[in-house]
């Protein structure tokens, strides 16, 4: 890869204010870039304004705004104004926050211009001019390092792979409307509905940097859980089981077909680990496991691992925590 | 109804799954099964059929072992199964798994058209979900990703979802044909009974090669790869681990721990 722009997709909420895991990215795409610089792609017609602070902390030069009439949630449209975002930026390197819409737009943009695709990475360098990714694979229990042959690269990374930073000197960024040709193809699927979910007043699931989850082991009652993740600030996710019950919505299921989550802390109680589970938070950086059965497999993976009551081990936890923040 | 299921051949995720020194998964250990998404997809393509009179065709490609992903899905009660076997093929990544499966699409639409083809939301083994994607747009096919419901009108030709994303819900429809990832919660998938496996046995298995696609073995495989493992490495086990069964202070103790490795 010679010096090029690397582009990034801006993923913001309905306010406009950046996604959390899009600031790790930018970091990590300044360190690529070097001079060249780094250039975003806003997608959507909320305010870009509300996020043009964060952006000039993160030395963001260029925002290519998609200018179409059409709905950019529909992953082909996406991928149509990634097309014509390269194409403006001459960047060589697309990284996205790993999410199932942005892997959709990431699959076609490689069909349609060769670009090689890797997923679901945590680290990135350039060697010998290529991108290398780095990436944790079969429920977490290997890495690996890829290379893109392909002129181009298509990235899409995990939350919580780099610790986002601020540039040395803010920009002052330029935001240009770009025209988007929409593929007639890209509009024969209808978007019928879309209903953004209410937050919980916590952190983003998928992007938290502690993560408290509930599982069996909870009989549905969440209070020990929800207490001890609002003490550390975490958010609160559950098993397939505990969502199954209905003890908690299905957005809160961790697992490999649920919300992939790879936070600085993990702490699970009254949950199992099956190889379901584990496929999905495996890949954590330090794992607590609160459990009454001693045999429970996530005691394999666990960094601190209590055979105990969780309705005693939590709250009690909870209090001291309390009492030494003071 | 035609109705066309893409299926894997992964390791059994409850094995001891291993990366080979060329990066790739190894699928030979004896281990393989049917991936366990897929099967969703295929309960998906049996349920439609028996409600609008369709034809399943289970298709998957891979080496030897494969064949067993097909026939499960012949035992669960498909139709006919079609195996793409060549050594040309191995060392694909999504996209060229895609070139693959889209000639072989193609190849049966040449036959009767394909209303309707469906695939699970992942590969348990790459957990990558670029497949669905990659397939339609290689197919020029509208797709529908990630289903937890899915409803098919034959009478206008309309197929229509609901998913679940991270930060919304979405209901999308599209004209027949499409192309449909299914989730594990759209349903329950059977279990192949006597009766369906002894049927299994007297199903057509094709077996085609790439020639016979017509698809140029220098653009998929190794060969056609846009990307290149350089290296595979076990995870060294976790250090420093702290096993207590709780007295009375374990919660106390864990608090306590935290604050010494700085996590709070």
């Amino acid at each position: 890869m010679t010096a090029t722009p690397v582009l990034v997709l801006l993923d913001h909420a309905a306010d406009g204010t950046l996604r959390p895991p899009v600031r790790e990215l930018l970091t990590l795409a300044r360190e690529l870039a070097g001079d060249a610089g780094v250039q975003g792609v806003w997608a959507g017609d909320e305010d870009v304004a509300a996020a043009v602070p964060a952006l000039a902390a993160q030395g963001v030069t260029t925002v290519h705004r998609l200018a179409t009439d059409t709905d950019v949630h529909l992953s082909a449209v996406l991928a149509d104004g990634l097309e014509a975002a390269l194409a403006a930026s001459g960047a060589a390197l697309v990284l996205l926050v790993s999410s199932f819409e942005n892997k959709e737009a990431a699959a076609r943009l490689a069909v349609r211009t060769g670009a090689g695709v890797v997923t679901d990475v945590d680290g990135l360098e350039v060697q010998a001019g290529r991108v290398v990714a780095h990436k944790t694979v079969l429920a977490g229990t290997w890495t690996t390092r890829c290379a893109v042959s392909a002129p181009t690269a298509v990235v899409t990374v995990k939350a919580n792979s780099v610790v986002a930073q601020d540039a040395a000197a803010p920009s002052s960024p330029q935001v240009v409307d770009l025209p988007v040709e929409v593929r007639a193809s890209s509009t024969r699927v209808r978007l019928v509905e879309r209903t953004e979910l209410a937050g919980s007043g916590r952190p983003d699931l998928g992007s938290a940097h502690v993560v408290v989850v509930g599982g069996r082991g909870t009989e549905g009652d969440f209070s020990a859980v929800e207490e001890l993740a609002d003490v550390l600030g975490g958010a609160v996710g559950a098993t397939r089981v505990a969502t199954d019950e209905g003890w908690i919505g299905h957005d809160a299921q961790i697992g490999q077909t649920g919300v992939t989550v790879s936070p600085r802390l993990y702490v699970g109680a009254g949950v199992s680990g099956a190889v379901h589970h584990r496929g999905g938070m495996q890949a954590s950086g330090t794992i607590v496991a609160v459990n009454s059965d001693p045999d429970a497999p996530i005691f394999e993976i666990a960094d601190f691992g209590v055979v105990g009551d969780l309705f005693a081990v939590l709250p009690q936890a909870a209090a001291e925590l309390r009492r030494l923040q003071g | 109804m035609r109705i066309v299921v893409c299926v894997k051949f992964v390791p059994d995720i409850q094995s001891d799954r291993q990366l080979g020194p060329d990066g790739r998964v190894v699928r030979d250990g004896g281990d393989g099964t049917l991936n366990e998404l897929d099967e969703n997809a295929v309960e998906a393509a049996l349920a439609l059929a028996e409600e609008h009179d369709g034809h399943v065709v289970v298709l998957t490609v891979g080496p030897d072992d494969a064949v067993d992903a097909v026939r499960k899905g012949l035992q669960m009660g498909a139709d006919e199964a079609v195996h793409v076997l060549d050594d040309a093929v191995a060392g694909s990544d999504a996209i060229g798994t895609a070139t693959v499966l889209a000639a072989a699409v193609r190849h049966l639409g040449a036959d009767a058209p394909v209303d309707l083809v469906l695939t699970g939301m992942a590969g348990l083994d790459g957990l990558t979900s670029l497949l669905p994607a990659a397939l339609a747009e290689a197919l020029d096919l509208p797709a529908l990703p990630l289903a937890s419901t899915l409803a098919v009108d034959p009478a206008v030709g309309t197929v229509t979802v609901t998913r679940r994303l991270d930060h919304a819900t979405e209901t999308l429809s599209a004209d027949l044909p499409v192309l449909v990832s299914v989730t594990d919660g759209l349903n329950e998938p059977r279990y192949p009974n006597f009766k369906g496996i002894m049927a299994a046995r007297k199903k057509p298995v094709t077996t085609l090669t790439l020639a016979d696609l017509g698809v140029d073995p220098g653009t998929v495989g190794a060969a056609g790869a846009r990307t290149e493992v350089l290296e595979a490495a076990a995870r060294p086990p976790r250090e420093d681990r702290v096993l207590l069964t709780d007295t009375g202070d374990a919660g106390t103790r864990l608090a306590a721990w935290l604050v010494e490795r700085k996590l709070v």
